[in-house]
């Protein structure tokens, strides 16, 4: 056996992974598509959304924030676990305010996308149409919280020059939401903007005066079927 | 009080807090609780102030400031008063206490008096429930409060007179101390062999020293002790996989968080075994090579803490706790850090967080807290019954211990008793009673229901009352609530439920938005809009939000709506309409009361 490789049964496929791994990156590297909505490229995984559940031992546990062990036998492609995730995608819709038609992220949002793919034809829960806030006073990016689905990408992934967190999460339990740090405007920069919206998930962090800067029917999703 | 600081004094005041806590950002919730002392708000202008002298993220100060119950954005008034709305509290009277607040202050609940002197406030479980309805006001504690006791509460209020004015402190044990000086009971109505037998300080600690740290560690694992605060993990394994971790310190932390509405047997714990939790945690320290050890005491206990911190400067002054303790190589000593009103945080890695001076937010497993926990150190978390256990066993032995309780489910367990009952208090008893022997012990008759283990346990029913009390049955980390037949159980069902929605974090999604959802659910069903339909729905969501949440607390919090419907269906059988097959959530009437309410007028909706 390879130095550093572990063998991990995803499915009843057995598949050498990278010690260290997580079960995602582990199974992404032979092309099985865990899907994830939360986890973005080499951010720490979160496991907010839990969307990349898996069963493992008869033991439900995320694919993200779960490395690979020796002989792991991971179940992912089952009704169960199907339903599973696609609870939590209904859930996600109907805790916040999402129409799709104008949203400037159709099309190239995440959340959509998994609709989609897990075939969401109306949520099996209530609407809550919670009263969220639009924050438009900053400069360059506009925070439509009614969109947000507190991924925690942003507070990942968007920092100040000088490394301090710049989102982060305020107050709690179904109130939680993400909040900017407006004190120091300098950090904000257009290009802090850009790169908030580019890797928020959904239309959440909207970088100001770019609307349709990609047209419809050429935007991420348009044309793919599969993740 | 009321006089407003200008931005220079409050910047200069906010710098001597921060001083006095030596700018370590690990004390924020200390610091955090000085300014809401002060200002009786944690304002914008504070938290700015915070995160600089603490040169921290001023979003990190702000995310921690209003995750606490016990922070406020605005003015919580001169004189804060929280009223507990528990089950045991409402059951109690605390509706009354709550209207005479409102009709004395003439303001509602969640409002301040024009003048911000008093402001009325709703908490969770003040860990109280044999002795409500209770309250806190500026942290003091008044039990089993009445209309009118409310009224004399007021009228000093108004007067400004200080709060402690107004306690009558009870006699019994050490509530009575100068420095505790409470209105609260200890009604210790069982004792046994472990915890509250005859305990001498030192005993134990120069018995564990003379075995070993690793022998105690083996011994602990010989005893068969379990966890005492619910989840039930091994705690020799747990103390065993901290000692075996690579480390240049460890931290060993005492977990008086009690949050599980019903359960108060750590209050009674650390004020009549007060050296004893200490000494328990000294053990710990030398079984797993800590050097420091943390008492996280949850914030509705603050009125314990000089009781505490006398307690750990005597032991200190008889060398049982500092440094060179007992004349051996053995340093460790132990300092307090406070909650501020969060469930959450009495999950082990949301406590170390809270410890941290951050957001009470789960940590994702692995690493467990035993390799990576405070500081990234080593940790071990344990509840302060599970460590008077290790200590009794240090002393007696394990066989000794063994002895005690079932095969499977060793020693003795502190039950907190409350609701319909004659002897509501705190029993110890061996593992293995069935739910009636304990009835029958605390003279409870008429019995529809027993919360076991709190919400987030099971309710059962008569049926069910020869079930057994240990960790292969009926587990439990010692909440004991009886609910007398006459009572509602659904808004039971609905008030647990409400505290598992207020208590979440929020971080994961199933619990986050599904707890929301349950609770809408069972509303459903008590207006009379429920069908057979939306049980099964319930159901689903229920297992839904076990199976996919991130903690114990959203794995456990569906418990009250799935094992009443379990053990109790007739009750919600009652509810839901047999007629028909769907009925929409959505309600005309509701829809348009805003709208109503904006244009002043009454909605005019045609019957079918």
């Amino acid at each position: 056996m390879e130095q550093g490789y572990i063998k991990v049964t995803v499915d009843g496929v057995e598949l050498m992974a990278k010690e260290g791994q997580s079960i995602v990156e582990a199974a992404r590297d032979h092309s099985i598509p865990i899907p994830t909505l939360c986890d973005y490229k080499s951010l720490p995984a979160a496991g907010t959304c839990r969307i990349c559940t898996v069963k493992v031992s008869g033991r439900f546990v995320p694919g993200c924030t779960t490395p690979v062990t020796y002989g792991m036998m991971v179940e992912y492609d089952t009704p169960e676990l199907v339903d599973l995730r696609k609870g939590l995608i209904e859930m996600l819709f109907v805790e916040g305010n999402h129409m799709c038609p104008s949203c400037e992220k159709s099309g190239s949002c995440e959340l959509q996308h998994l609709a989609y793919r897990f075939k969401v034809l109306a949520p099996r829960f209530p609407f809550l149409f919670p009263q969220r806030k639009i924050e438009a006073g900053l400069p360059h990016l506009l925070i439509e919280h009614n969109r947000c689905i507190q991924c925690l990408r942003c507070v990942r992934g968007v920092k100040a020059k000088d490394g301090h967190d710049l989102f982060g999460f305020v107050r709690r339990g179904n109130d939680i939401r993400i909040t900017v740090d407006t004190s120091d405007p300098e950090s904000l920069t257009e290009r802090t903007a850009q790169r908030a919206m580019d890797i928020c998930p959904v239309g959440a962090l909207i970088k100001k005066r770019t609307a349709f800067s990609v047209p419809i029917g050429q935007r991420r999703f348009d044309h793919e079927d599969e993740p | 009080m009321s006089m407003r600081s200008s931005s220079g004094d409050l910047r200069a005041e906010i710098r001597a807090i921060v001083a006095s806590h030596e700018g370590d950002a690990t004390e924020l919730l200390a610091i955090l609780r000085e300014v809401q002392e002060r200002w009786r708000s944690v304002s914008p202008e504070a938290i700015t102030a915070i995160a600089e002298e603490l040169d921290i993220s001023r979003i990190h100060v702000e995310g921690t400031a209003t995750f606490y119950h016990f922070f406020s954005e605005r003015h919580a008034g001169n004189y804060t008063v929280y009223v507990n709305t528990s089950t045991t509290a409402e059951m109690a009277g605390a509706g009354a206490v709550i209207d005479a607040f409102e009709r004395e202050l003439g303001i509602k609940m969640g409002g301040n008096t024009p003048d911000n002197c008093v402001g009325l406030r709703s908490t969770s479980c003040i860990g109280m429930s044999d002795q409500e309805p209770a309250i806190l006001i500026n942290g003091t504690v008044f039990t089993e409060v009445s209309p009118a006791r409310v009224k004399e509460l007021v009228a000093a209020m108004r007067a400004q007179l200080p709060i402690s004015s107004q306690v009558r402190p009870s006699e019994d044990g050490n509530n009575a101390l100068p420095q505790i000086r409470a209105e609260v009971r200890n009604h210790i109505r069982r004792r046994g062999p472990v915890i509250f037998a005859d305990y001498t300080a030192g005993e134990a600690l120069r018995r564990a020293m003379e075995l070993g740290s690793l022998e105690v560690v083996e011994l602990i694992k010989a005893s068969g002790l379990r966890g005492r605060g619910g989840a039930g993990f091994p705690t020799g394994q747990k103390w065993g996989l901290c000692r075996a971790a690579p480390a240049d310190g460890r931290t060993v932390i005492c977990n008086v968080d009690e949050g599980e509405p019903g359960t108060f047997k750590d209050r009674v714990l650390i004020t009549e075994r007060t050296e004893m939790v200490l000494e328990a945690m000294t053990i710990a320290g030398y079984a797993v090579e800590a050097k420091e050890g943390i008492l996280y005491l949850r914030g509705e206990y603050a009125y314990l803490r000089p009781h505490l911190e006398k307690t750990l400067a005597e032991l200190r002054s008889r060398q049982l706790l500092g440094r060179k303790i007992l004349g051996t190589r053995f340093s460790f000593d132990i300092h307090i850090k406070q909650g501020a009103g969060a469930y959450i945080c009495g999950e082990e890695s949301a406590l170390i967080e809270s410890a941290e001076g951050k957001r009470g937010q789960p940590r994702n497993r692995p690493p467990f807290p035993v390799t990576s926990g405070y500081r990234h150190q080593p940790t071990i978390v344990n509840n302060p019954e599970t460590l008077c256990c290790a200590l009794r066993a240090v002393l007696k032995g394990a066989d000794w211990f063994r002895a005690l309780g079932t095969a499977a489910s060793t020693g003795v367990k502190l039950l907190s008793v409350a609701g319909d009952c004659a002897e509501p208090g705190v029993y110890e008893v061996e593992w293995g009673l069935t739910v009636q022997d304990v009835l029958t012990l605390c003279k409870a008759t008429d019995v529809l229901a027993v919360q076991v283990g709190g919400p987030s346990g099971v309710c059962v029913s008569e049926r069910q009352f020869q079930r057994k009390l240990c960790y292969s049955d009926l587990s439990t980390g010692g909440a004991f609530t009886i609910f007398g037949k006459g009572r509602d159980l659904l808004s039971i069902v609905h008030n647990h439920m409400e505290f598992f929605r207020d208590e979440s974090c929020g971080f994961c999604v199933p619990c986050r938005a599904g707890n929301v959802l349950l609770v809408k659910s069972l509303e459903k069903i008590m207006m009379g809009a429920g069908t057979a339909g939306d049980l099964v729905s319930i159901r689903k969501l229920g297992q839904l939000v076990k199976t996919a949440s991130r903690c114990g607390l959203g794995q456990t919090a569906p418990n009250p709506l799935l094992t009443t419907l379990d053990n109790f269906p007739e009750h919600y059988a009652d509810k839901v309409r047999s007629d028909v097959d769907f009925i929409s959530q959505f309600s005309l009437e509701h829809a348009v009361v805003d709208a109503c309410a904006a244009a002043n007028r009454k909605p005019n909706l045609r019957k079918e």
